[in-house]
């Protein structure tokens, strides 16, 4: 709420116009450029130094990337902290191992089912059959789920850490729905989606992967420009005045009510992506995905990235989720440690993440390492006053001065 | 009839005193501060292991059967030194600004179960070792002048400096003492602390046989709830914290010292989470996760009770406690068996995790009504 974020120009002059186009071609060229990189070097490199694993692993980060675009949003743009996310990143990922799930021999019901006694198919999973529901429903099912929430919640005005505890509340109550529903969905063993088929080809293998690598790489710049279209235009700057002072948009009689369960049902709709892109790439869904702590976790990758900043998000999912990996192969007691570090580091010492530390002292500091002196930053009249040139010319900056 | 509402209202009354002390140290810090302490379902572990350390302590001794009341005590000057602590350390830096203190929080709770997992004599002796070297420099830097002008550089190297001393050292003693330095105190299992003997039977009354481990948190609960509204309206410090929560800027402006009643206040709310610990290490075994299971409950009874009010919790925890018992033991069976739809969905919430499924919802409702929950703040400055 107190993040101080570089937007991009509110209103900009005629003159500015092709500038601002420039720019932005210049941006989609960038993200473009990064997504061939991702597409085709970065696999075979991997590929060839004997990483393999590595790729699945980008794969699935890229993946998590999507929700922490979804989180910023929520986030760092409107200033409502969701702890929630699991339960949209799973619903999405349930989604899509229901369908896969269903690709058996006519009459076959998921084998699961026959342990616990079930012989018929229950009715909530008829539709995902098909697969065009399927892709809809993870999309659209996050989508409902998160406006109803948002809506009764929104519309008391409960916000700050009234809405944090909720969404967590709504969590835990979906993450025991799903654990103690054995018969329904598989309980607490989830729905394992690397055994089954998808056209015909098992999902575990590397076309397959290769496949949904790519279009985790696609989604994500999807969902980045999504994001960075509604940021950047007359919405952006309504969920930036929300957080900054959300009764004093209201006074202005606007209702904030509408846009927040927008905004927080747009989150929900990129956390279901990105709960289906994760579950296809490691192969199971279970409840775990709505643990409390997976979706304080999200939070996290935002914060360290640099929230406020779509960049940082997805620059924070993959570095968190990296420094995860090869924390806990190395040593895995110490994770939790250094995650825990790493909560306390970036709130009381990097506010406003990585990104925000780039823009302002990094920048600094990496100038005097390059041993030229900060730029002086004041206004520029002054510099152009010849009175002030004089003194600076005869008197010297002189370190007493300061 | 009295014997079967007798059941209903036991379970839930028992659920609700649990529930209570739990959410009673929350309730006053959030009240008081703002501050959403997400490890405070972690205090109330550190609580319930300092009561399996008091106990085994004891074991030998003579008060062997009273050492429930010496770790009730423990397990409150434990918690609350660490509250403290993490006051000091972490919480201050951070008033005004709720969502990152949560974050805060909630890593600080990561730690502390890791640590929990994780904590031998090598681990402590490093810990020690560090904290000496680093903060005993940081004192002696502090108080030469001449030096202040390095001060970071000097901090970041007396950092490497000390760490690596504390690592080296506290590997020496894992090499030398092998098992007994490097075995975890309590691991990553669960550890059992078992009710002294008189509490270990129950009352029987007709049929039903209420056990004395409950009564006891009752009883206890109770003996909180007097305590803490004793202090907060009959001493001098309670006085000054009720006018904290009302007004801090006035508060502050009439001489009152308001990081004291902060530091004192996260204290007093750590050190309940403590005597909660030990209240629930009675109830079942003990693990570095048993605090994560109460903390949302303990949320929920904050929100629903409204902010900054003693009774709004204590009237809260009763009706989430009372409906919880009552849906998850399907008490109402009898009630609804004249349609059998409605049999069939009681049923289906019959187990104590769906119950908590059918509560959120309930409280989701109730707030539609009564946003800001059953005893509002009422004042200019509630909704800004």
């Amino acid at each position: 709420m107190t993040v101080e974020t570089i937007e991009p120009k509110t209103e900009a002059p005629a003159s500015l116009g092709g500038r601002k186009k420039r720019y932005l071609l210049l941006e989609a060229g960038i993200v473009i450029a990064l997504a061939l990189v991702l597409l085709l070097v970065i696999p075979p490199i991997l590929n060839g130094i004997g990483q393999t694993v590595r790729v699945n692993q980008l794969g699935r980060y890229m993946s998590l990337a999507i929700v922490a675009l979804g989180i910023d949003l929520i986030w760092g743009y409107t200033g409502l902290l969701s702890l929630g996310h699991g339960i949209f990143f799973a619903l999405g990922g349930y989604a899509l191992a229901m369908y896969l799930q269903l690709q058996l021999p006519t009459g076959q019901i998921p084998e699961f089912f026959t342990l616990y006694g079930v012989n018929q198919l229950p009715l909530f999973w008829q539709p995902f059959y098909s697969f065009p529901f399927t892709l809809v429903a993870i999309v659209v099912v996050p989508t409902i789920v998160a406006g109803l929430i948002g809506y009764l919640v929104f519309r008391n005005r409960i916000r700050g850490v009234y809405f944090s505890i909720l969404t967590q509340a709504a969590l835990i109550v979906f993450f025991n729905f799903f654990n103690g529903q054995q018969k329904l969905i598989n309980g607490t063993n989830g729905l394992k989606t690397d055994t089954s088929l998808l056209f015909g080809i098992q999902v575990s293998d590397p076309k397959i992967q290769t496949m949904f690598y790519a279009l985790s790489i696609l989604f994500l710049m999807g969902a980045y420009a999504l994001c960075r279209w509604l940021t950047s235009g007359r919405m952006g700057r309504m969920l930036v005045a929300i957080r900054d002072d959300e009764p004093r948009v209201r006074f202005s009689g606007y209702n904030p009510t509408w846009y927040k369960v927008f905004v927080f049902a747009v989150s929900a709709a990129l956390a279901g992506i990105s709960g289906a892109l994760y579950t296809v790439q490691s192969g199971i869904i279970t409840p775990k995905a709505m643990d409390v702590a997976f979706s304080i976790e999200m939070v996290i990758w935002v914060a360290v990235g640099g929230r406020g900043s779509l960049l940082g998000a997805i620059l924070g999912a993959l570095v968190v989720n990296f420094a995860k990996t090869l924390l806990s192969e190395q040593f895995p007691a110490f994770w939790l440690f250094f995650q825990g570090a790493l909560f306390l580091l970036v709130v009381t010492v990097l506010p406003s993440g990585l990104l925000g530390w780039m823009r302002t002292d990094g920048i600094l500091l990496l100038r005097s390492l390059l041993g030229r002196r900060p730029a002086l930053i004041t206004y520029p009249s002054l510099e152009t006053d010849p009175e002030v040139e004089y003194e600076r010319k005869n008197l010297g900056n002189r370190e007493s001065d300061s | 009839m009295f014997e079967g509402l007798l059941e209903p209202l036991f379970g839930g009354l028992s659920i609700a005193s649990v529930l209570l002390l739990s959410a009673l140290g929350l309730a006053i810090v959030f009240g008081l501060m703002g501050v959403i302490n997400m490890a405070h379902g972690e205090l109330m572990m550190l609580g319930a292991y300092t009561t399996f350390v008091v106990q085994n302590a004891l074991k030998k001794t003579a008060f062997a059967d009273l050492y429930i009341f010496l770790a009730l005590i423990a397990a409150f000057i434990v918690t609350a030194l660490l509250g403290l602590l993490l006051e000091r350390g972490v919480v201050r830096y951070l008033y005004g600004r709720p969502l990152e203190t949560l974050l805060a929080t909630w890593g600080v709770s990561l730690i502390l179960q890791q640590f929990v997992r994780s904590v031998s004599w090598q681990l402590v002796a490093g810990i020690v070792l560090f904290c000496l070297f680093f903060f005993g420099s940081l004192w002696a830097i502090d108080r030469r002048a001449d030096l202040a002008r390095w001060r970071n550089g000097l901090a970041t190297l007396m950092f490497v400096i000390s760490s690596g001393i504390a690592i080296t050292v506290s590997n020496i003693l894992g090499a030398t003492y092998k098992l007994a330095a490097t075995k975890p105190w309590f691991g990553t299992q669960g550890v059992d602390v078992t009710a002294p003997k008189w509490l270990r039977s129950g009352l029987i009354v007709g049929t039903y046989q209420l056990p004395y481990t409950r009564l006891f948190i009752i009883v206890l609960t109770i003996a909180c709830v007097l305590g803490i509204y004793w202090f907060l309206n009959q001493t001098a410090w309670g006085l000054r914290i009720r006018a904290v929560t009302q007004n801090r800027e006035m508060s502050s402006c009439l001489g009152i010292p308001t990081k004291t009643v902060d530091a004192l206040t996260f204290a007093i709310g750590s050190g309940l989470a403590g005597i909660a610990g030990c209240a629930v290490s009675l109830l079942g075994s003990v693990s570095p996760n048993t605090g994560q299971a109460y903390i949302v409950d303990t949320f929920m009874v904050v929100v629903v009770g409204g902010v900054g009010k003693l009774v709004g919790s204590i009237v809260a925890a009763t009706a989430i406690g009372l409906v919880n018992f009552v849906i998850s033991s399907n008490a109402f069976k009898p009630l609804v068996s004249f349609s059998a739809d409605l049999t069939a969905i009681f049923d289906f919430f019959a187990t104590s995790s769906m119950a908590k499924v059918l509560v959120f919802a309930l409280i989701v409702v109730f707030l539609q009504f009564r946003p800001a929950g059953l005893f509002p703040q009422k004042g200019r400055t509630v909704d800004a």
